[in-house]
């Protein structure tokens, strides 16, 4: 396999312009002639099919949800960002730009970051025009806000539900392409896996979660839009159905996967309450602006917060991170505290938690002002954790938010497989170690709505696309081995639940695959994942069949891929032996404990070549170059 | 903690279904009504009985996924509260729980308490929308909306489309989801254009879809996790009548309104 990224070189600030003038174009009248396939239908898929259906593609969507109006992408709270610079604050292009490989830690590609930052200005532009009700000042201009640690005001939001609104935005313009006849909506619909004919991406095998019809689908091109991969650590904030089988399926099919290990941990989340939960619920960061993070001084305080008086409290971030605070990036807000819950001084009765305390805030601005600013996030913390935040600081923990990780991609969102396209969270792209906050909503929309409808027809107009037909023997192969693959989880009827082998598969990642990894813990992990593997395909009790809705087969399918990424993420992280932004491997530590990069020996992008089950997978590397934006530690001190 | 649920059992979308009475001693008052019933299918699955099969995805109020009727109300006794985000506090133990589907014959039940709400879909795609195609459009703020219409769109903008407004109503009408929608799009200038098509198309879809006629009841923003008010069937009748009248009529013959 070789790797080649297509940055386009030369002038970072007319690289995307020309690429789109080079890439060549899809004749208007020959593009009803193409046949795409979306698979997901979040702000990367939803958007994507939707515009290619008004460039008269003809298209089909594909989500497992019953609507495409629920993908996961509606969960998202806080915000997007997008240089506008209408606060006059310093921001432009280049900050945000800036900001973002910095924030990444030096692990993404400068000229993707770049375009990202260009498209951004677009995105609002483009939601606006849709009707999206983002908040607003009294003059009616569009409001901003501070989000994630960023010095400058460049947060759109719509309430605590902006990703709410840029999905139905998404979802809308969807709908009337449906309704045009342009695209074809398959709801209830589960690819498990892709076709690869000459070395293309041709289509897709599906299951109808309804009758359990397995299909297949042909195309001319495949645009995978499925998310992220969260949920292999079983509590995450993702979604419950969020899963990686179309992206574990097209790694081995042949796409590199990129970064596996590069998880988001989400420093504001309500702490885990007890065995039986099955998600955890994110406190958006914007919280961060006006809470206040803190412990006891003391080891083991069980005194409640009231009691403790103001100098026996440690504001640990404001104390290490004079100049960014409660505002420093993620990964760090993370670490540390998880630092301070390791030293016992956490909170609540797991003591895996830390304070968030408006009472300074509410003093300050009063509470009126934190309602208007808070209230729905507030509203839904007490209806949680039955805990009114107004009178008592929240509780919050880290927990799994985001995978920077994903399919390894080009410049233009292709993967290895010719015809194979990669867009928002699936894919590795623009966020390298880390992702600031307010930047998913913004990478999802820029693939889908101005990304993908130039590369996709360069793509088109370039390829030498033979028709296939449905009885090819790559096809009938395809859908064979997943027939199979069904008839065998339904077979085993062992003893444990689906869910059991999940969580146990979670616990493993979380201890030693999450905020902090070592050499020996990772290979432990390796090697308890392929035990419980081996054990899932024994003993796992999946009851029905598969011609009704049957949702624990829907679940056996997604939980034996994950054990596969599991390992692989494990694999990743043992050999990356750095600490970069989320990342952070014990061993590679500032002796005041500040993750520690290692520029000369891993300042590049993994991509794991699949070699066959049990088969060691293969390592490449694209090195990555920094012309504009030069290494540094990055500092929130 | 204990509860006795009586859930409606029904394997296809044309099998007759009926109620099943479970126990679970293993409830625990911080628990979401969605991992009770978790924690009940474990037990189920583990005895070799089929699991209860429910839609959910985001379990935190968001997504609109989930949702059924928990003795009689949907989503439960708590307002403004989706079944996701219900802990079981707000029961006492030992108390029998009936859980049943949305009812309504635009909601047909697939499985369970698993109903197809595809047609919400139909209505939006009818033109819950401004054509607006993703290109280059003029610059964000050289649309100036003052900030209490702006609030008002997002007020109605932040339906979910769970569907419980149509299961609390006695005549199973979409009015509350159609109207929210339209309310959305027509208090911003940015709907202004397909305001009148928006109205008429939609509210016809709503009827053909089979869903019934508002009787001005308000049992659907009762129950409406978000909150969203009739207010906004008001305004969908008002675009509707209005654009009714001005349209040129294709035949004389009079036709309902929502
Ligand atoms: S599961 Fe998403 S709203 Fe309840």
């Amino acid at each position: 396999m070789k790797l080649d990224s297509k940055i386009p070189g030369g002038p970072i600030e007319t690289a995307w312009d020309r690429t789109r003038f080079e890439n060549k174009l899809v004749n208007p009248a020959n593009k009803r002639k193409y046949e795409v396939i979306v698979v997901g239908s979040g702000l990367a898929g939803g958007s994507a099919a939707a515009t290619l259906g008004e460039l008269g593609y003809n298209v089909k969507c594909f989500c497992f949800q019953d609507s495409p109006r629920r993908a996961h992408s509606i969960a998202a709270q806080g915000g997007i960002n997008a240089a506008k610079n209408y606060q006059n604050d310093g921001d432009s292009i280049y900050r945000l730009f800036y900001d973002t490989v910095k924030g990444g830690d030096f692990r993404a590609r400068e000229y993707n970051v770049y375009r990202l930052a260009q498209n951004s200005v677009n995105i609002i532009d483009q939601a606006v025009a849709q009707g999206v009700p983002f908040a607003r000042e009294y003059g009616g201009t569009l409001a901003n806000r501070s989000f994630g640690g960023a010095q400058v005001s460049r947060t759109f939001y719509a309430r605590g539900q902006t990703g709410q609104q840029l999905l139905l935005g998404a979802y809308q313009a969807l709908e009337r392409q449906i309704d045009a006849g342009r695209v074809k909506m398959f709801p209830r619909t589960e690819m498990l896996d892709l076709i690869v004919i000459d070395g293309k991406a041709r289509g897709i095998v599906t299951r109808n979660m309804v009758t359990g019809a397995i299909e297949t689908h042909i195309a001319d091109a495949v645009i995978l839009g499925t998310g992220g991969y969260g949920n292999v650590y079983y509590l995450s904030t993702n979604a419950k159905g969020s899963n990686c089988t179309a992206i574990w399926r097209a790694y081995k099919r042949g796409a590199a996967f990129g970064n596996p290990c590069f998880t988001q941990i989400h420093p504001t989340c309500i702490p885990v309450s007890g065995d039986y939960q099955s998600k955890l619920t994110l406190m958006s960061e914007s919280l961060r602006n006006d809470g206040r993070i803190w412990v006891p001084l003391k080891k083991g305080d069980k005194r409640s917060p009231e009691q403790i008086p103001e100098n026996e409290r440690d504001y640990y971030l404001e104390r290490r991170y004079p100049s960014f605070g409660n505002l420093v990036p993620r990964d760090v807000a993370s670490r540390n505290a998880k630092a301070v819950c390791d030293e016992g001084r956490g909170v609540g009765e797991t003591a895996l938690g830390v304070y968030l305390d408006f009472g300074a805030a509410i003093s300050r601005l009063g509470e009126d002002k934190i309602r208007e600013r808070y209230g729905n996030l507030f509203e839904m913390y007490e209806r949680i954790t039955d805990e009114n935040p107004y009178k008592v600081p929240m509780r919050i923990y880290p927990a799994i938010h985001y995978t920077m990780g994903g399919l390894w991609v080009d410049y233009n969102l292709q993967s290895t497989i010719p015809g194979l396209f990669v867009i928002g969270e699936a894919n590795f792209s623009d966020h390298g170690a880390n992702r600031l906050g307010a930047s998913a909503l913004m990478q999802g929309l820029s693939d889908g709505y101005f990304i993908i409808p130039y590369t996709l027809g360069n793509y088109l107009a370039s390829a030498k696309i033979d028709k296939v037909s449905d009885s090819a023997p790559e096809v009938q192969a395809a859908r064979a081995g997943i027939q199979d693959r069904t008839k065998q989880l339904l077979g085993i009827n062992g003893k444990r639940t689906v869910d059991s082998f999940h969580r146990e598969l979670g616990k493993i990642m979380w201890d030693e695959c999450g905020m902090a990894r070592t050499a020996p813990g990772l290979e432990k992990a390796i090697s308890r994942i392929q035990s419980l593997r081996q054990e899932f395909w024994k003993d796992v009790k999946v009851l029905g069949k598969n011609e009704e809705i049957n949702q624990s087969l829907e679940k056996a399918g997604r939980v034996a891929d994950f054990f596969e990424l599991g390992e692989l993420m494990c694999r990743d992280a043992l050999t990356r032996n750095e600490s970069c932004g989320g990342h952070f491997r014990e061993e590679s530590q500032t002796p005041d404990g500040e993750a520690m990069r290692d520029d000369a020996n891993f300042s590049h992008a993994s991509a794991w070549e699949y070699k066959g089950d049990n088969q060691t997978p293969e390592l490449h590397k694209e090195p990555l170059e920094f012309h504009y934006v030069h290494p540094s530690q990055r500092s929130y001190k | 903690m204990r509860l006795v649920f009586h859930i409606w059992r029904q394997a296809t979308a044309s099998a007759p279904g009926k109620m099943v009475r479970y126990e679970s001693a293993n409830m625990n008052p911080d628990m979401s009504m969605l991992e009770a019933l978790d924690v009940l299918n474990e037990e189920l699955i583990t005895q070799g009985t089929e699991p209860v099969v429910f839609e959910h995805d985001c379990r935190e109020g968001i997504c609109g996924s989930c949702g059924f009727m928990i003795n009689g109300i949907a989503h439960g006794p708590l307002a403004r509260t989706t079944v996701c985000q219900l802990t079981l506090r707000h029961f006492k133990d030992g108390e029998e729980l009936y859980l049943e589907p949305w009812r309504a014959s635009a909601f047909p039940v697939l499985k369970d308490l698993m109903v197809d709400r595809a047609s919400f879909d139909r209505i939006i795609a009818a033109g819950g929308y401004c054509s607006v195609p993703a290109g280059s459009p003029q610059d964000a703020n050289a649309l100036l909306i003052p900030k209490p219409e702006a609030d008002r769109a997002m007020d109605a903008a932040a339906c979910i489309g769970c569907g419980a407004c149509v299961a609390a109503c006695p005549n199973a009408s979409a009015s509350l989801f159609t109207g929210a929608k339209i309310t959305h799009l027509g208090l911003m200038p940015q709907g202004q254009p397909e305001r009148e098509i928006r109205a008429l198309r939609m509210v016809r879809q709503m009827n053909g879809e089979g869903f019934g006629h508002c009787g001005n009841i308000g049992e659907c923003e009762a129950v409406c996790p978000k909150g969203i008010s009739i207010e906004v069937i008001a305004r969908m009748n008002r675009d509707f009548a209005g654009a009714s009248i001005t349209e040129r009529p294709k035949s004389g013959a009079a036709e309902d309104g929502a």
